[in-house]
């Protein structure tokens, strides 16, 4: 038990890391599921930080108020955004909500309530690991309640043919815009909790080389299943600490596993224990 | 002034129409957004600056830079793209093997140049004289930046346009399957558009490094998202629309500054990026129809 405790000790920081990180690939790939190519979980991680940050240093509210808040936030800004790309597929809804991420990281750049490119510091430092892995299972418990539903059969069928869930009635605008809030609802969930775990946020925390670490951990997990995303999370959160020995050669070492898991592992990290049949 | 600014950004949008042009030159060929064309843009900053400090004429160390982005494009289709294009593996899986090229590479020059700015110190960059027209100043630094730009440019149009490779680059990018059909080399087209796309996407890196005089490991980050807007507004795919597209970016930006919104500069460009995609997704100039799934 002690040792365990010693082990939380030193790596309690890496272990909150795992699992905000892991609520943010779920929110990214709910809206993967839904075949949306939707590349602004940063963004609405980042608004919900700091919508969270500045409830909680100007108005002194207390946490559940400023996650539940500021993920209401997100996920109400995620569905304005639904609006405007719904005629937009693949590589053109990618970089419309690229375009997007780059807006708010300016305007948080440029504003004085978010403390411009210094950020805000002094965030009540409340996001303890049992409320982040509590987050966690709260968000994953629902995810799977959800995939019991007819929303989840209508999403895969958006996911893998537009045109047949038409002609049976899915309404697709609704469906690619339920996923796309409810992965902001997720994503400022994370955001908030982000923003609590950390002494302080600036703009760079939730630019595009955020998006692209999510988008990564997504892919190498497995992209239609929550549960590669979780794992993809964690093992590549993990692996820069376990192979820090490799001092200098970490960063290549790092960008060779994420080629060789989609060279070698198409269906990413969760599909190897699948059997060997299901690949073509 | 804004006779000047102008000036500037004619000078400026002429590198960034030569890095969006091979950047969308991948995409309109392969329908592919390569994340891997700014990180190959700072190799060659970085080759070019080794070959400066070994004595290399700047001219030559542009040149050979170039090349060598050339051939990095061509390993990078082998390594990250080929192997997904026999697979048929849609859009957003190459879209990830290319950020895991970009890290390889970013990590192999942090470790090889480590994190500190590197400049050019031969080639009297800094005594340049400084040339009046009138009202308008420029270096003869920046002036030959803007030709070389401008002439990569016609170099590669007229490849595109007159020459036997630009007719099979043009009928793979149209349809890979009838091109294939008619007895065209795919795979060896698709490395000849690597190798263009790449070297241009090279030049324009080391175009920017002799700019400022700056070589950074993190110099490709702005105009990797920046070259999305540019051809974006040119027409994802159209390389005529990507040179105009990077001299409305150059303008922009110098302008923003006159009008005193530098610091929101990013923000203008990307929302108007995102309403052109809204409202226009062909781009400014682009034909092709893009909504299909």
């Amino acid at each position: 038990m002690s040792a365990l405790l010693d082990f939380y000790a030193k790596h309690s920081r890496l272990i909150d890391q795992i699992g905000v990180n892991a609520i943010l690939a779920l929110s990214l790939s709910v809206s993967l599921q839904a075949g949306q190519l939707a590349l602004a979980q940063a963004a609405f991680m980042g608004i919900a930080a700091y919508v969270s940050a500045i409830l909680a240093l100007n108005a002194h509210w207390p946490l559940p108020a400023t996650i539940l808040t500021a993920a209401i936030v997100s996920s109400v800004v995620a569905a304005l955004l639904a609006y405007p790309v719904r005629g937009l597929r693949g590589v053109f809804l990618a970089i419309a909500t690229i375009g997007f991420g780059e807006i708010v990281r300016v305007i948080a750049n440029n504003l004085a309530i978010t403390g411009g490119a210094e950020g805000l510091s002094g965030i009540p430092n409340d996001a303890t690991t049992p409320v982040i892995y509590g987050s966690l299972a709260i968000v994953a418990a629902a995810l799977f309640v959800l995939s019991r539903t007819k929303f989840a059969l209508a999403v895969a069928l958006v996911r893998e043919d537009e045109h047949a869930a038409r002609g049976v009635g899915v309404d697709v605008g609704a469906i690619r815009t339920y996923s796309l809030a409810l992965g902001g609802a997720i994503a400022g969930l994370a955001g908030a909790l982000y923003a609590h775990a950390s002494f302080f946020i600036t703009p760079a925390d939730f630019g595009f080389a955020e998006m692209e670490k999510i988008l990564v951990w997504c892919v190498v997990g497995g992209v239609t299943s929550p549960a590669g995303a979780v794992l993809g999370a964690t093992t590549l959160s993990i692996l820069p600490e376990a192979i820090r020995f490799l001092a200098d050669y970490r960063e290549i070492f790092n960008g060779i596993i994420l080629l060789g898991v989609i060279l070698f592992a198409p269906g990413g990290l969760a599909s190897l224990w699948r059997r060997r049949a299901v690949r073509p | 002034m804004i006779a000047q600014q102008l000036l500037n950004g004619l000078f400026l949008g002429a590198v960034y129409s030569l890095f969006a042009v091979g950047y969308t030159l991948v995409f309109g060929v392969l329908d592919i957004l390569n994340l891997a064309h700014a990180a190959i843009f700072t190799a060659a900053a970085f080759t070019a600056f080794s070959l400066s400090m070994a004595g290399v004429p700047l001219p030559l160390a542009l040149i050979a830079a170039a090349i060598v982005a050339g051939i990095m494009g061509i390993l990078l289709d082998r390594v990250a793209f080929a192997p997904l294009r026999a697979r048929n593996a849609g859009t957003l899986v190459p879209l990830i093997s290319s950020i895991g090229v970009a890290i390889v590479i970013g990590a192999v020059l942090r470790g090889i140049y480590g994190i500190d700015e590197r400049h050019f110190t031969t080639g009297g960059l800094d005594t340049a004289p400084a040339i009046h027209a009138g009202p308008l100043t420029f270096t003869i630094v920046e002036l030959t930046i803007f030709l070389s730009a401008i002439a990569l440019m016609l170099v590669l149009s007229w490849v595109l346009r007159s020459t036997s490779l630009g007719r099979r680059i043009r009928a793979v990018g149209q349809d890979r399957i009838a091109a294939a059909l008619l007895g065209i080399n795919l795979e060896a087209t698709v490395a000849a558009t690597f190798f263009i796309a790449s070297a241009l996407g090279g030049a324009a890196g080391v175009l920017t490094a002799l700019r400022y005089d700056s070589i950074t490991l993190d110099m490709g980050g702005p105009i990797e998202l920046k070259g999305l807007a540019v051809i974006i507004l040119g027409g994802m795919g159209s390389v005529t629309g990507a040179v105009i597209g990077g001299f409305i970016l150059g303008a922009v930006e110098t302008l923003a500054v006159v009008f005193g919104l530098s610091a929101w500069r990013d923000a203008i460009l990307f929302g108007v990026m995102f309403v052109l995609l809204v409202a226009r997704p062909t781009g400014l100039f682009g034909k092709r129809a893009l909504r299909a799934a």
